[in-house]
């Protein structure tokens, strides 16, 4: 009838991993149950493409073809850095359902819940990946790096993808409600991914903004990924880049553990 | 092993303070009934057992690991399930079993088995593949407690498990917990209802304003109250006054009067009392109806203890 002296513990390295696949699992499970998650997921990271292509390409760029190629890694990078805000979302909402409660009262590692998460969320960073560079090959992006170009360029985009989920599972589990989550999520992303070279070169900004702009994270990332992807120059942007998503990891990463941790 | 003890505990929220000196002790094997009003401290004394929250002072040990220096020691050998049934709303009630025994450290093949056997206790295998989202409250309330189950944990923390159900459901809630404590669980159970933790709990502890303020058996806790009541029923209404004057002046005691039942009511009586009011009112010539001892009821001893001083005074 007892089933304790056949179970293993779970708090070893080991065990964190298991527990964090298996909550990583059980976050993926849920999109099955919630397809409109899946739709946002596929149809947000569309739009984008398709508005600042074809509504800004021709203004900015003089054509929309030629503005497809310098912009779209720049919407790629713009929407991974979006797709955090469901790591901050779906942390809010299981502590506001007491779903935190039921694993913190569990003999697992707490890193593992929210670690989870950002597994789950990696698959999300994927998706969103395939998607739109699917949808950008479709309708003309050309990449002169080839594929090994455009594998690393993806490479440093995703992992960024990954790096920003930290800071945003900090926001989710801070914040009470999941409106404050998405204000607050807004409020982080909306000058570091428009206030960069995403979607216009940063020499065109004022001077002030051109220094914010050129040290961003958003920027330096989108450099990276855009002269991978074009074949260019990119060692130092590149090593920024990675430096940036190191630098997000080392500290959101063990903030955003700390927190969870904080016993009420 | 030893079961749970609780020393003293102290915890603020901001500037209310939740627990003011807890004090409990909860014999292996045993169920004790948490009682108190809404806000009494009953949540805060079982999340701080839970390892969910950390105390402001004192001590508190379940299975002699103490909450705070092993939280992990502790969670091993506890389970939850809480008035808000803490339940993955998008999976279906067997995933979420599936999970927490993966969680809990079952290999894959013990986690399924588990998970269906425990679906099985609780009447919930005609749902196993549905949502969670599409239970009904007695069904959230079962498979949250099938959660709180998985991995057999010895020790059961039960946060008022049938507030908000109907009737029924509370039955059958009743019977799944009872059959629990006839396995040798320990568990501690929190409830605003008297009917539940005197059904369910071998003792209970009366909560108030985040200390304990009684504890015993649901009988001790009748006796606590002062000794036992006297109620009598002229068999005219009119004799109503007379009668309860009759009484006071036997036992010493205030009356109190119900003229809408026709009932007079002396607390504090003994037997002897009894015996010296047959007598007075056959002198008297008042013909009683009704004339009787009992204990009070757990709701008024309830009542008494938990009150404020003043109002607990019956009016003279």
């Amino acid at each position: 009838m007892n089933h304790l002296d056949r179970r293993q513990s779970l708090m070893g390295v080991k065990g964190g991993a298991l527990a964090t696949a298996v909550i990583a699992r059980r976050n993926l499970l849920q999109v099955r149950s919630d397809p409109e998650q899946l739709i946002g997921m596929t149809l947000q990271p569309l739009m984008f493409v398709l508005l600042f292509v074809y509504v800004f390409g021709g203004a900015i760029a003089h054509s929309s073809q030629r503005y497809l190629s310098f912009a779209l890694p720049g919407i790629l990078v713009q929407s991974l850095a979006f797709n955090g805000f469901q790591t901050g979302l779906g942390l809010n909402v299981d502590f506001q359902r007491g779903v935190i409660d039921r694993f913190r009262s569990l003999p697992i590692p707490s890193y593992s819940v929210i670690a989870g998460r950002v597994l789950a969320d990696a698959a999300r960073v994927g998706w969103s990946i395939a998607v739109i560079m699917a949808f950008g090959f479709a309708i003309g992006f050309s990449a002169h790096g080839g594929p090994i170009g455009v594998i690393a360029g993806l490479a440093v985009a995703g992992l960024f993808g990954v790096s920003v989920c930290w800071p945003m599972a900090l926001v989710g589990l801070s914040l009470k409600s999941p409106e404050a989550v998405n204000a607050g999520g807004f409020i982080m992303m909306m000058p570091i991914t428009f206030a960069s070279s995403a979607l216009v070169p940063v020499s065109s900004m004022p001077a002030a903004l051109r220094v914010f702009a050129a040290n961003n994270p958003v920027t330096l990332v989108t450099d990276a990924a855009r002269s991978l992807m074009q074949g260019t120059a990119a060692t130092g942007s590149v090593i920024k880049a990675l430096a940036w998503c190191a630098a997000i990891t080392v500290v959101f990463a063990p903030l955003s553990i700390a927190r969870y941790h904080r016993q009420a | 092993m030893a079961g749970i003890v609780v020393e003293g505990l102290f915890k603020k929220f901001g500037t209310t303070e939740a627990l003011s000196g807890f004090d409990m002790e909860v014999a292996e094997g045993s169920v004790v009934g948490l009682l108190g009003p809404n806000g009494a401290g009953k949540t805060t004394a079982v999340r701080i057992l839970a390892t969910l929250a950390r105390p402001d002072a004192g001590r508190a040990t379940v299975g002699g690991h103490d909450v705070t220096v092993s939280p992990a020691r502790v969670r091993e050998i506890i389970g939850m399930a809480g008035q808000y049934a803490s339940l993955d709303e998008l999976l279906s009630g067997w995933e979420n079993l599936y999970m927490i025994g993966r969680l809990r450290g079952l290999s894959r093949s013990l986690a399924r088995s588990r998970a269906e056997e425990l679906l099985g206790v609780m009447a919930l295998l005609d749902v196993a593949q549905s949502t969670v989202k599409s239970y009904s409250g007695g069904m959230r309330r079962r498979l949250d407690l099938a959660a709180s189950l998985v991995g057999d944990p010895p020790f059961i923390y039960l946060d008022e498990p049938t507030t908000g159900l109907d009737p029924a459901s509370r039955l059958e809630l009743w019977q799944i917990v009872s059959s629990l404590a006839k396995q040798g669980s320990t568990i501690v159970l929190t409830t605003q209802y008297l009917e539940e933790a005197d059904r369910l709990a071998d003792r209970i502890v009366v909560i108030n304003k985040g200390r304990a303020v009684a504890n015993g058996t649901a009988t001790e806790l009748k006796h606590r109250l002062g000794r036992q009541v006297i109620e009598a029923r002229p068999a005219q209404q009119g004799d109503l006054e007379a009668l309860g004057a009759t009484l006071s002046r036997v036992t010493d005691n205030p009356v109190q009067l119900d003229t809408q039942q026709g009932l007079a009511m002396v607390r504090g009586a003994s037997q002897a009392d009894l015996a010296r009011a047959a007598t007075a009112l056959a002198a008297a010539e008042i013909e009683v109806a009704e004339l009787s001892l009992r204990l009070p009821s757990l709701d008024e001893a309830f009542l008494a203890i938990t009150a404020p001083k003043e109002a607990s005074e019956p009016p003279r």
